[in-house]
């Protein structure tokens, strides 16, 4: 299992090299190889770290289990590599498999996508299947590396990377885009480097001067490092690392960057990035809640996500850019994110980590439609785009359909996860002020799902403009669709029938992250 | 009685404590005296001199303590931090053919005075957290407020200053800051580490110099007045 996870740090690196050299052909099958790859060794990893442990016997009559019988907890297994360099339990295989997930299925839309562009020249499409190739790797090590200065490093390179690969196009837009982007998350990152060397030093106060920053390490001495210090490393991290999750204040460039970036670029950084960047807040979380107690760790989360959520949901239903409301859909998701975890309730906090796969195939879908439609009408422009479901005959419906994911309605997962969340947060140990904290992410999530279904009806259902001239109808890419396919397939399962381990990996996060 | 007198009276600080804490406010310093810098030529080579006291300080630290990896770390920081990334960006400024710093957002006193107010912010909220206690190897204590405040106060320069050039500094210049940070409380920090957050700062530079180049090659300009049309 080692080898797995060594070879998830390969891959994408090999694929990024040959992507940069070889004709379009060959980055082209390199690059679904590539994610194909990644998302099955992610898959190959649940089993081991899914698996049950036996702890003992039950004293006590259980509804399932009688006195005396075999007591097995889940998904507290570890896969490591390295010299335990490389480690993956559930809390990290959860955002692997999302990012792998999305890779995967970014990788074939972005080869359609870049075909059905018949201007784009060799050198864009190296730099672009290249950069792919080296956000997907970085995306991927963040959750793999056992180290909390090498997640800090893992998480800067994505900034790098993803920075120029939103100014791509060069653009004047795309250069103001990524300008804003690279230096704004680069200021937040140096907030959580500071908040790193904090962490370092309130762990020297009983594991000496010089140790390694690994997890395991951290996280069985937190409870005798100072809080006050573990505190304000954590404020540092959540506002350091939330810049990058899209976190009110600090989410200004986020709007911008994942609308003017390519498609296959914005799903990368919507559905997968931000929760990579959120996994680096919960690996703060974990010290801090064994340090400071509980409380403080998910105020603040709930402070967080309370503000990002209402700023998602206000400013998503006065958007004009088809991208940047699905970028401002984002921001709500990542506030549901943070509120989830603020419910002392192991159901809503398995509803966090459902909802980070979940979110994953539904912004997927959602940018990949988009992709698809401002492909045809040639403008992201919400007010021109009209007569989308009868131009597309297959992108329409599946866009139709992320949007409701992305509205959390049934069947798909976002409905499964949300659900979770609110039950978790009414029935929590929270007591009042979660059920306050519920009853608002109801209300916002409502009128998120307002703002989306209004547009979305606009684009899809009104018919175009007469006098304008016809475009004809029919998809641009079947890839493209196939990707969109894929993606809302993953979303319906989801919410549907999740796979049983999925339940185990939960289970064992749940508890990694002390709930 | 002539002894609880002498007792009373503070100890004088070391002449390490006294020369690195001096460094580290030195460092603080200069980045006001960027406020002041119409030039951006300027502004590099101050960064260049901020740099300098910042590897200074480690290399000072290292001599104290013996340590070879800290050696390593202020000779690493000496090439990239005082040589490649201020070559990196006055090779830009030469390619632009630009010295003017753009126009600032507000006046220079304005500017100076948020500065000295979030610099006593930054002191009074170091010396409210229990910090220094472990026992640690590194520089004075008193140095994280300069080191809190140099971080806190490239913050202002960066919204201070309307151009792409001057505003990489600022990030650049609190990166500094987080650096003597780390030498006063994670001093031995694994050297790998402090190795990598290094080398990430160069490819950070590398990463604002493509976007620097790429604005200019647009708009014939560093200010970052046409980079502000996305709105809402």
């Amino acid at each position: 299992m080692s080898a797995v996870l060594i070879a998830i740090m390969v891959v994408p690196l090999v694929a990024a090299a040959i992507s940069w050299w070889a004709g379009p052909r060959l980055t082209s099958a390199v690059t679904v190889t590539s994610g194909a790859a990644i998302f099955g060794l992610a898959l190959a990893l649940v089993p081991t770290v899914a698996r049950g442990r036996p702890v003992g016997r039950a004293r006590t009559v259980r509804a399932h289990a009688g006195a005396g019988s075999q007591v097995v907890v889940y998904g507290q297994h570890a896969v490591s590599a390295l010299g335990n360099g490389l480690r993956v339990d559930s809390l990290s295989l959860v955002f692997l498999l999302a990012t792998a997930f999305l890779y995967a299925l970014t990788a074939i839309f972005a080869v359609g996508y870049v075909s059905a562009e018949h201007g784009a020249g060799a050198l864009y499409r190296r730099r672009l299947f290249a950069g792919m190739n080296v956000f997907a790797w970085a995306m991927a090590m963040a959750p793999l590396v056992n180290n909390l200065g090498l997640l800090w490093v893992a998480i800067e390179v994505t900034t790098v990377v993803s920075a120029l690969l939103v100014a791509i196009e060069e653009t004047d837009s795309a250069i103001e885009a990524a300008w804003k982007y690279v230096l704004l998350a680069s200021l937040g990152l140096g907030l959580s480097l500071l908040a790193t060397v904090i962490m370092y030093h309130a762990g020297s106060y009983s594991l000496g001067q010089e140790y390694d920053l690994s997890f395991t390490r951290l996280v069985g001495a937190a409870g005798r490092f100072p809080p006050g210090t573990v505190r304000l490393a954590y404020l540092l991290a959540v506002l350091g690392f939330g810049t990058k999750v899209g976190f009110f204040p600090v989410h200004t460039w986020l709007p911008d960057a994942h609308s003017e970036a390519p498609t296959p670029v914005s799903a990368l950084l919507s559905g997968a990035l931000l929760a990579t960047c959120f996994y680096a807040i919960l690996r703060y979380y974990q010290i801090t809640e064994r340090a400071a107690g509980p409380t403080f760790a998910r105020d603040v989360l709930a402070g967080f996500g309370v503000a990002t959520l209402l700023l998602g949901a206000l400013y998503l239903a006065s958007q004009r850019d088809l991208k940047r409301m699905l970028a401002y859909s984002s921001v709500e998701h990542m506030g549901i994110l943070a509120i989830g975890m603020s419910f002392a309730s192991p159901l809503a906090v398995a509803g966090v980590l459902l909802h980070v796969l979940a979110h994953a195939a539904a912004k997927g879908t959602a940018f990949f439609g988009a992709g698809s439609v401002v492909r045809k009408m040639r403008t992201k422009d919400l007010e021109r785009i009209r007569g989308g479901m009868g131009l597309l005959p297959w992108s329409g419906p599946l866009l139709v359909a992320a949007m409701l994911g992305l509205s959390a309605l049934p069947p798909f997962g976002t409905f499964r996860s949300e659900f979770s969340i609110v039950a978790g947060g009414l029935s929590g140990s929270s007591g009042g002020a979660g059920q306050a904290v519920s009853a608002v992410l109801v209300v916002l999530v409502t009128l998120a799902f307002l703002g989306l279904s209004w547009h979305i009806t606009q684009v899809m259902a009104s018919p175009g403009p007469s006098g304008a001239a016809p475009l004809a109808k029919g998809e641009t890419s079947k890839l493209m669709v196939l990707a969109m396919s894929v993606a809302l397939l993953g979303l319906v399962i989801l919410g549907v029938h999740p796979p049983g381990q999925l339940d185990n990996l939960f289970h064992g996060a749940v508890s990694e992250l002390g709930v | 009685m002539l002894g609880s007198l002498l007792a009373a009276v503070p100890t004088p600080p070391s002449t390490f404590d006294g020369l690195t804490e001096a460094i580290a406010v030195f460092v603080l310093l200069l980045v006001f005296v960027m406020f002041r810098q119409a030039l951006l030529h300027s502004q590099v080579r101050l960064y260049a001199l901020q740099s300098l006291a910042v590897s200074a300080l480690a290399g000072v630290l290292a001599t104290n303590e013996h340590a070879a990896d800290l050696f390593v770390l202020a000779g690493l920081s000496l090439v990239l931090k005082v040589v490649i990334v201020p070559l990196v960006v006055l090779h830009l400024l030469r390619e632009a053919e630009v010295d003017l710093a753009g126009s600032q957002r507000f006046g220079v006193a304005s500017a100076v005075l948020l500065g000295v107010a979030v610099s006593v912010f930054a002191f009074l909220a170091v010396g409210s957290v229990d910090i220094g206690g472990s026992g640690a190897r590194g520089l004075p204590v008193p140095a994280l407020g300069a080191a809190a405040a140099t971080v806190l106060v490239s913050f202002v320069l960066v919204m201070y200053r309307a151009d792409v050039v001057s505003q990489a500094i600022g990030f650049f210049s609190m990166e500094n800051g987080v650096s003597v940070a780390s030498l006063v409380i994670a001093a031995h920090m694994q050297s790998i580490l402090e190795i990598a957050f290094l080398f990430d700062l160069l490819v950070a530079g590398v990463a604002f110099g493509v976007i620097m180049r790429a604005h200019h090659r647009r708009s014939a300009s560093l200010s970052t007045e046409t980079l502000d049309q996305l709105r809402g």
